[in-house]
């Protein structure tokens, strides 16, 4: 069923749907819609759920990991600051392999305090252990919902998932939405059957300390998972076609790139304007694609590799920076592609910081930077005249 | 190694503290006397490592395995029958 | 005897870590003793949960749960929520522990969180007064005047400056059905009192004082006396409090505040000269105050 509906909302559907038996609730722009839609959800009825409205986002958090250890699906959705908050509980629910899903509106962090849209939140915990996905539009997001719950409680997973959106961009944005029906989801994701789970009638202890003697073990079975996780990952979007016609999947996504000799590379809506931006050298006779990352964490690295195994140049759009470092894509992909015969020059651009609006123009103007020659971490966009007065 | 998801050892079976016998810690070791011992069973109650057992019967008794000789059970017997001697190993 | 059968396996087993004479490990066996196996534990990071779950072992025989230092109560709230969405209600029972520290300090939103949902879990903090795990650091719950490494008495102090953070009273004011401080030397008051926290649906706070015979610096064998002397001195009032009024006060003949302090090294530098000897008064002045609160004089 199709209707033109707000991101957040139809997040909160998509969740609905997916039948989670316990959702934590804490409110910060812009994910709020989210946990107020699911709110109404269940208090209209729709929804045979434990909604619990906590006291901050590390509660939020920590009451969807003891529900689901004692064996329940669990959700919450956050952003920003309130990701950061949660940040020592997701590195523990992640070690202690509990698949919880969590949407995070991708939100500038303090300081300066700001409410809009970049990635440093998420992207700030890609090393936590949970497996991490960035939507390019809403229907793109809400599909990712149902695959996140089947690929979390997948019993060679266990593993907590992220689901990326981009703050007011894709939450606040109305789009028409397909919602496939609730027969239909039951099917493609039926009920969770956990595997270890707090019981009186299997008296186990959770989260015990793991010291000098077993501690490299448990990442090393961790590491060992993310490994094979990709091939869960793509049977859940195969799966989804089987069920719902369409194909929301992939690690990656390559937009043109068959003869492609620049190819740009970025996450989640900025795709959309990067695409556009394509389309729009492509009829000038420029030779350039686009590369999505649709999943970051595992960093589907031999699929980039053989992406840009023909191009000259590669440009990461990035809007999100590792300060005093180099950037965050770039470098994760340089380390991909160190081996590749083509050794393409790669540039990196920070754009869009705290929802400053990414236009075309600037796409055009980064690739002609990007011609010239490498650029490192170079900021697009920039305010000149505020620029000139905080020079003074 | 594994590819699929290994065995999660963050999880315990209930229990198996057992197999670590803290009896290797203690200096010094109740000894009972039992012709004082009414069975009240306070030192049983009161063992920080619950490893006195009995019963009005049988009396109590100190499971060595696992005592490690801190003497509560001497402190708190209202007949004062046990005696905390130096065990010679 | 020893060996880990089916029987022998009880609800808190030996072969854990605690020191020898540790008056948490005894009050441990002693709630799950009253409480019996339909329980889930949810436990902070501290003394309890290090000496009992070194993987692979764990000394509980009933299901239980580690994860944070300060969020053991939303965890609880997580899986009790669990249980009823899952059909489960009947199982078990959560409760929650966590030691002063988890629960005075870093975990206090937390736990207030918990109880302003009203959330039917049983808190139980251990105090033992101080951050012991990690080597007995200052706590909110650290006694007036009381020795720790981070509020230590020295040639310019007199060691905590602060009093300890009435949780009892906060626990009261967030309505909770039933509000009760006990201690081990008491055994059967506390595992009454566990017994009647878990009469009550909704939020229950039990506050236990536990001696450490390492942090307190006294005999491994006096554990016991200890606690009673807390009580006996009216340092440690133990009390029931049902739908906001107190109900019960344990009655003692009241004991000069020394007997308590001379025997801890924690107090030590209370007895080397006149500005301790003065400070043993106000804490003398804190136990009055109990008496009188609390009205807990025995009759002569």
């Amino acid at each position: 069923m199709k209707k033109v509906t707000e991101g957040l909302k139809a997040v909160a559907e998509s969740v609905a749907l997916c039948r989670p038996d316990v959702i934590s609730a804490y409110p910060i722009t812009p994910q709020t819609h989210i946990v107020e839609e699911l709110a109404q959800i269940v208090a209209d009825g729709k929804l045979k759920c434990e909604f619990i409205n906590v006291e901050s986002e590390f509660s939020a958090a920590s009451t969807v990991l003891g529900a689901s250890a004692a064996g329940a699906r669990a959700y919450t959705a956050t952003s920003s600051q309130g990701l950061l908050l949660m940040m020592e509980v997701l590195y523990n629910m992640a070690g202690m392999r509990l698949p919880v899903v969590i949407t995070d509106a991708n939100r500038a962090v303090s300081a300066p305090i700001n409410i809009w849209s970049d990635w440093q939140d998420a992207i700030t915990v890609r090393d936590a252990g949970l497996i991490m996905m960035y939507a390019e539009d809403n229907q793109d997001c809400c599909d990712m919902h149902y695959q996140a719950f089947k690929i979390a409680e997948d019993p060679d997973v266990q593993l907590p998932v992220m689901v990326n959106m981009d703050g007011f961009i894709l939450t606040h944005a109305f789009d028409p939405i397909d919602f496939p029906s609730q027969a239909d989801v039951d099917k493609y994701l039926p009920k969770y059957k956990p595997l270890d789970f707090l019981s009186a009638n299997n008296p186990r202890s959770f989260g015990l300390m793991g010291g000098p003697d077993r501690y490299l073990e448990t990442r090393y079975a961790m590491a060992e998972t993310f490994k094979s996780i990709t091939p869960v990952i793509l049977k859940a979007a195969d799966d989804f076609k089987k069920m719902f016609g369409r194909y929301s999947g992939g690690m990656i996504e390559e937009y043109r790139m068959e003869d492609a000799e620049t190819v740009l590379v970025s996450m989640g809506s900025t795709i959309s304007d990067l695409k556009e931006a394509v389309d729009t050298m492509r009829e000038k006779g420029k030779k350039i694609g686009v590369l999505k990352i649709r999943i970051l964490r595992p960093y589907p690295a031999a699929e980039i590799k053989k992406a840009l195994g023909k191009c000259k140049r590669v440009i990461c759009v990035e809007k999100a920076i590792s300060l005093g470092g180099p950037g965050i894509l770039a470098a994760e992909l340089k380390s991909a592609i160190y081996s590749n015969a083509n050794k393409p020059e790669v540039s990196n651009f920070i754009i869009g910081l705290g929802g400053r609006d990414v236009k075309q123009e600037h796409i055009f103007e980064l690739v002609e930077k990007a011609e010239k020659g490498v650029c490192e971490t170079e900021f697009i966009g920039l305010d000149k005249k505020l620029v000139e007065e905080m020079d003074k | 190694m594994v590819a699929k998801r290994a065995k999660n050892i963050l999880i315990g079976n209930p229990g198996t503290s057992l197999a670590n016998k803290t009896g290797s810690w203690r200096v010094f070791m109740p000894v009972y006397d039992k012709t004082k011992c009414t069975a009240c069973g306070m030192c049983a109650m009161l063992c920080p490592d619950g490893c006195i057992h009995g019963d009005k019967a049988k009396k109590y008794d100190p499971d060595y395995d696992y005592c490690k000789g801190c003497g509560v059970c001497a402190k708190v017997c209202p007949v004062k029958c046990i005696t905390m001697k130096e065990e010679q190993k | 005897m020893t060996t880990q059968t089916a029987e022998n396996v009880k609800l808190f087993n030996s072969g854990h870590t605690a020191c020898a004479g540790c008056g948490l490990a005894l009050a441990a066996r002693l709630v799950l003793q009253a409480t019996g196996p339909k329980v889930i534990v949810v436990n902070a990071t501290g003394c309890l949960e290090v000496f009992t779950t070194r993987s692979p072992q764990t000394a509980w025989g009933i299901p239980w749960i580690h994860s944070l230092f300060e969020n053991q109560a939303a965890v609880a709230t997580g899986v009790e929520a669990a249980l009823r969405a899952l059909g489960r209600g009947d199982e078990a029972r959560v409760i929650a522990w966590g030691g002063d520290g988890a629960s005075a300090d870093i975990g206090f939103g937390g736990i207030s969180g918990m109880w302003e949902r009203y959330d039917d879990v049983l808190y139980i903090c251990y105090d033992n007064e101080a951050y012991m795990n990690t080597g007995i650091q200052r706590s909110g719950l650290t006694p007036f005047k009381g020795h720790t490494s981070t509020s230590p008495a020295g040639k310019a102090s007199l060691g905590n400056m602060k009093q300890k953070k009435n949780i009892p009273a906060i626990a009261v004011a967030h309505g909770l059905p039933y509000v009760a401080t006990a201690t081990v030397g008491y055994p059967k008051d506390l595992e009454r009192k566990v017994k009647k926290a878990m009469e009550f649906k909704g939020p229950r706070y039990l506050q236990i004082l536990v001696p450490c015979p390492l942090g307190w610096g006294h005999a491994t064998s006096d554990t016991i006396s200890m606690s009673k002397l807390a009580v006996e001195t009216g340092l440690n009032p133990i009390f029931e409090y049902v739908d906001g009024k107190l109900a019960t006060a344990m009655t003692v003949k009241q004991k000069p505040v020394e007997e308590y302090l001379k025997p801890q090294a924690r107090f030590k530098h209370l007895f080397r000269d006149a500005a301790g000897a003065e400070q043993i008064k106000l804490i003398q002045e804190i136990a009055n105050s109990n008496f009188a609160k609390f009205k807990v004089e025995a009759a002569k």
